[in-house]
């Protein structure tokens, strides 16, 4: 699943035994697709001495907020769902 | 969660002055020298070029984006190629994207994990950047980390906190400060402050063209 | 902000704390020059990555881990995953 600038996602709220590169406070949290960046190695496998491929999309994700402060975090594919 | 979030070394002093790690450090690096996981020369080269890294080059890319809008673009679309534009080492991180603030829109970069950061291009991140409290507040509070910095902020301006978690580095294109208009580009690299780059400071406010220019 | 999930110690992002930002800094000791280029070189050698040296800090104990300063994690997590590789042999830099 590859998603596109502008579309709604949802990062998994998974929990995930080892090293992964997606913040607690960005589990669950809906949010929108502001980039899409290339392709990187799996930090959750290469970081235990494998080669991290297939390599993973990478994305820039505004996370959803009614004020006018926002984070927006890099998340890997893998990590997002579709938001309905 | 503990209350005790801070990094000061509380190992006792010896050698001088310096932490236990230290020694234990150049152990490290004799025993694989020794093991030939690794030479004198590949540490030397790598010491060199982490001691040359400097705000000056990201400034650098922010001066000359600030006078050029056509290469402002190219540094907004690749930042690493603009970098190589201007005979900078971007570094070997695959990617760095520059980010740029406007009247309406404020970014301030965080590595909420570790400290992730465009060293190549800044030189290696304050202490303060790689804080336990830094990385919790600046996704929390991100105007009060502003504040703290001596940043305030207009409640129309939409404030966008970066948390780099994985292969780019983030570099922020602060606003060119009013006054600065007729500035050669030379004498706008002084004025971007690393802290601007980072998107918890502003540059140094203009004071116009030097006399004489 | 984590809605209750166990955090490990190094995911700080939202972590609460009342402590300000210490601005004060310091040049890089020559210790910790050293430790980044080993860190620095062997990566680039393909001998540990960055995953890796992520992956050790985050195992160290929590105190542990909170107490340390910056590059003290690295050599932390330097020797740790090293000897696992069997590149150090255990406790090697304590002789």
């Amino acid at each position: 699943m590859t998603y596109a600038v502008g579309q709604r996602v949802r990062v998994s709220a998974r929990s995930h035994e080892g090293h992964h590169r997606t913040p607690g406070y960005v589990k669950g949290q809906a949010g929108t697709i502001s980039r899409v960046h290339a392709a990187y190695p799996n930090p959750e496998t290469r970081a235990y001495g494998a080669t991290g491929l297939p390599e993973q999309q990478l994305y820039l994700i505004a996370l959803a907020s009614d004020t006018k402060n926002h984070v927006y975090v890099d998340v890997f594919g893998h990590w997002l769902e579709e938001a309905k | 969660m503990t209350g005790h979030d801070h990094d000061h070394d509380h190992e006792p002093i010896t050698n001088g002055g310096e932490p236990l790690a230290a020694a234990r450090v150049r152990a490290l690096a004799g025993v694989l020298v020794e093991k030939g996981v690794l030479t004198r020369e590949d540490l030397r080269r790598r010491m060199d070029w982490l001691v040359s890294r400097s705000p000056s080059d990201g400034a650098r890319l922010v001066a000359r984006a600030w006078v050029d809008p056509e290469f402002k673009q190219r540094l907004l679309a690749d930042a690493r190629e603009a970098a190589l534009e201007l005979d900078l080492d971007p570094g070997p991180s695959p990617v760095v994207v520059a980010l740029e603030n406007t009247e309406d829109v404020h970014h301030m970069v965080v590595c909420t994990l570790c400290s992730c950061y465009p060293k190549a291009l800044l030189g290696p991140p304050p202490d303060w950047y790689k804080s336990l409290p830094y990385r919790s507040r600046a996704v929390s509070d991100p105007r009060g980390v502003l504040r703290e910095f001596g940043v305030e902020l207009g409640d129309d301006v939409d404030v966008r906190v970066v948390d780099s978690t994985a292969d780019i580095r983030y570099l922020v294109i602060p606003c060119r400060p009013a006054g600065s208009e007729a500035m050669p580009e030379g004498e706008l690299a002084p004025l971007v402050t690393r802290d601007s780059m980072i998107g918890v400071g502003q540059p140094v406010v203009a004071s116009g063209p030097s006399p004489g220019r | 902000m984590n809605g209750g999930m166990e955090r490990a110690v190094h995911d700080r992002g939202g972590w609460p704390t009342g402590e300000p930002i210490d601005r004060a800094e310091h040049d890089l000791a020559d210790w910790e020059v050293l430790m980044d280029s080993i860190v620095g070189t062997l990566g680039a050698n393909g001998t540990m990555n960055t995953d890796e040296l992520r992956r050790g800090i985050e195992g160290m104990p929590p105190a542990e881990y909170e107490h340390a300063s910056y590059y003290e994690r690295w050599l932390f997590s330097v020797e740790k995953v090293l000897t696992e590789k069997g590149v150090l042999a255990p406790g090697e830099l304590d002789a």
